[in-house]
């Protein structure tokens, strides 16, 4: 018995030491070595393949780089005025940019540097026909045929209420209620849609046209008055570092220009 | 693979058993053995993490981790990071929400020692702590071990209040289980398998392990 409790007392031993072993290098590394650490980027989920491709060229052009978080702007907006270390933000509207300058947590008044555009996705086999007016779209919310529609949260991802709008506009809103599938953010909205979950979803350009989407379905693009326009706004956080700010600067020039548009975003004039 | 985000929860879950084992032997020792008014009240508070939604645990602890928050102003205050949106405060909310699965697994192997044991070892001669380390915590061996294994693993998977109380940074607070809700919405789902079939290995292999470990013992003790 006796030598059993030493063994045991042994094993414990050697199991504390290794727990020690393992724990406590990683957090001194991780937090106290750069003393310039990658600034954090949050960015609205319509960014998610643009995004990583203007960060490409920028570290090839000698940039630093990023960390990128990609969700929701309001979500967002939130986090950043709850104390969030993020440096730049990017959001798919200017309103939750004023949120975040409201709460005194931003570097000036915000840029207007892209504009998105909502499309209508139509998943492969789903029932319903793509066309510009919506107008297979709406027989299918009367007869049945739509059983789900994806769409971003209209409380706080632009791209739902940007698709709120277009339901409204198109007196459909009512009927789609009990039907909708929220996406925590446009992505979300988007993965709903192309798994084929839905039968319909309405996502941003950006993203239904990259090829991850473009193979799984069909789109529209809906025209722009039906909605307030989706105007990406990047604005700096307060404290951002100087990588966070050649970023941006970035954005606003030829090479990320090229991306989005590419990407499927509107520019304003340079 | 996201490695950062590997290191990050492997980090996580073992800081989270270190310091959180040591606590739930403390707690557990009273709990088992001594009757007290009150006890129901705290063997109650002590469930609560379990029963409780991850969001609801996320609104309050991001309601006390704020910069305005009662801890969050403290911590801040001592140490000058934040705890919201960082590592501390991922550990500080994953503590919290493992609290039932390191305190009962001890407690009802604490509850299993017959009182003869213990007061054995005291007619033996034996001091408190030597009765803890040589009596107490080898028969408690079983029940410690599962609050291991049982903390570990469910820190690596703890999902809710992660999300809510570290956000999705990357290198920060993007644990392994976030990074796969991130690389599905990324339309990356090779990614999101890699990670997934990962953290189900791990929890066979720790599984396993916890069954090893106990049988083992269990066998030597006879």
């Amino acid at each position: 018995m006796n030598q059993t409790i030493f063994r045991i007392v042994g094993l414990l031993r050697v199991l504390a030491f290794v727990l020690l072993a393992v724990a406590i290098p990683p957090p001194t590394l991780a937090r106290d070595v750069p003393a310039h650490p990658a600034p954090h980027v949050a960015a609205a989920a319509d960014l998610q393949f643009a995004l990583p491709e203007i960060v490409a060229a920028f570290t090839r052009g000698g940039g630093a780089p990023l960390k990128l978080s990609f969700g929701s702007s309001g979500n967002f907006a939130r986090q950043i005025v709850q104390g969030a270390p993020f440096e730049l933000f990017l959001a798919a509207d200017e309103r939750f940019v004023a949120q975040v300058i409201a709460a005194q947590r931003a570097e000036g008044v915000g840029e207007h540097y892209a504009t998105g555009r909502l499309v209508l996705f139509l998943p492969q086999g789903s029932p319903i026909r793509a066309d510009r007016e919506m107008a297979d779209f709406a027989a299918a919310v009367h007869d049945g045929r739509l059983k789900r529609l994806a769409i971003a949260n209209p409380e706080h991802a632009p791209y739902g209420r940007a698709a709120r709008e277009v339901l409204e506009q198109r007196g459909l809103w009512l009927a789609v209620q009990d039907r909708l599938a929220l996406g925590d953010n446009a992505a979300q909205a988007a993965q709903f849609a192309a798994s084929g979950a839905a039968q319909a979803g309405l996502i941003p350009l950006s993203l239904a046209r990259a090829p991850e989407l473009a193979a799984r379905g069909a789109f529209v693009t809906l025209p722009e008055n039906w909605h307030t326009p989706l105007r990406q706004t990047l604005v700096l956080v307060k404290g951002a570092g100087p990588a966070a700010r050649a970023f941006a600067e970035f954005l606003r020039g030829p090479q990320a220009r090229a991306i989005l548009a590419r990407n499927g975003f509107g520019l304003p004039a340079p | 693979m996201d490695w950062s985000a590997l290191g990050l929860s492997l980090q996580l879950a073992v800081m989270t058993t270190l310091l959180l084992l040591p606590l739930a032997v403390l707690l557990a020792r009273p709990l088992a053995w001594v009757s007290f008014p009150g006890k129901g009240l705290i063997d109650a508070l002590v469930t609560l993490p379990l029963l409780l939604p991850p969001t609801v645990l996320g609104f309050y602890l991001l309601g006390v981790f704020a910069p305005q928050g009662a801890l969050g102003q403290a911590w801040l205050a001592l140490t000058g990071r934040s705890l919201v949106f960082s590592f501390d405060g991922l550990l500080a909310a994953s503590l919290l929400v493992n609290i039932p699965f390191a305190v009962q697994p001890v407690q009802r192997a604490f509850e299993a020692i017959p009182r003869e044991a213990r007061e054995a070892a005291w007619c033996c001669g034996l001091s408190a702590w030597q009765t803890l380390w040589r009596v107490e915590l080898p028969l408690a061996w079983p029940g410690l071990a599962s609050a291991m294994v049982l903390t570990f693993v469910h820190t690596l998977g703890e999902f809710g209040v992660v999300l809510m109380v570290g956000g999705n940074l990357d290198g920060a607070t993007r644990t392994l289980s976030i990074a796969i809700y991130d690389r599905v919405q990324a339309f990356d789902d090779t990614g999101a398998a890699r990670m997934s079939l990962l953290l189900v290995l791990i929890a066979f292999v720790a599984v396993g392990s916890l069954h090893f470990l106990t049988r083992k013992v269990g066998r030597r003790g006879n």
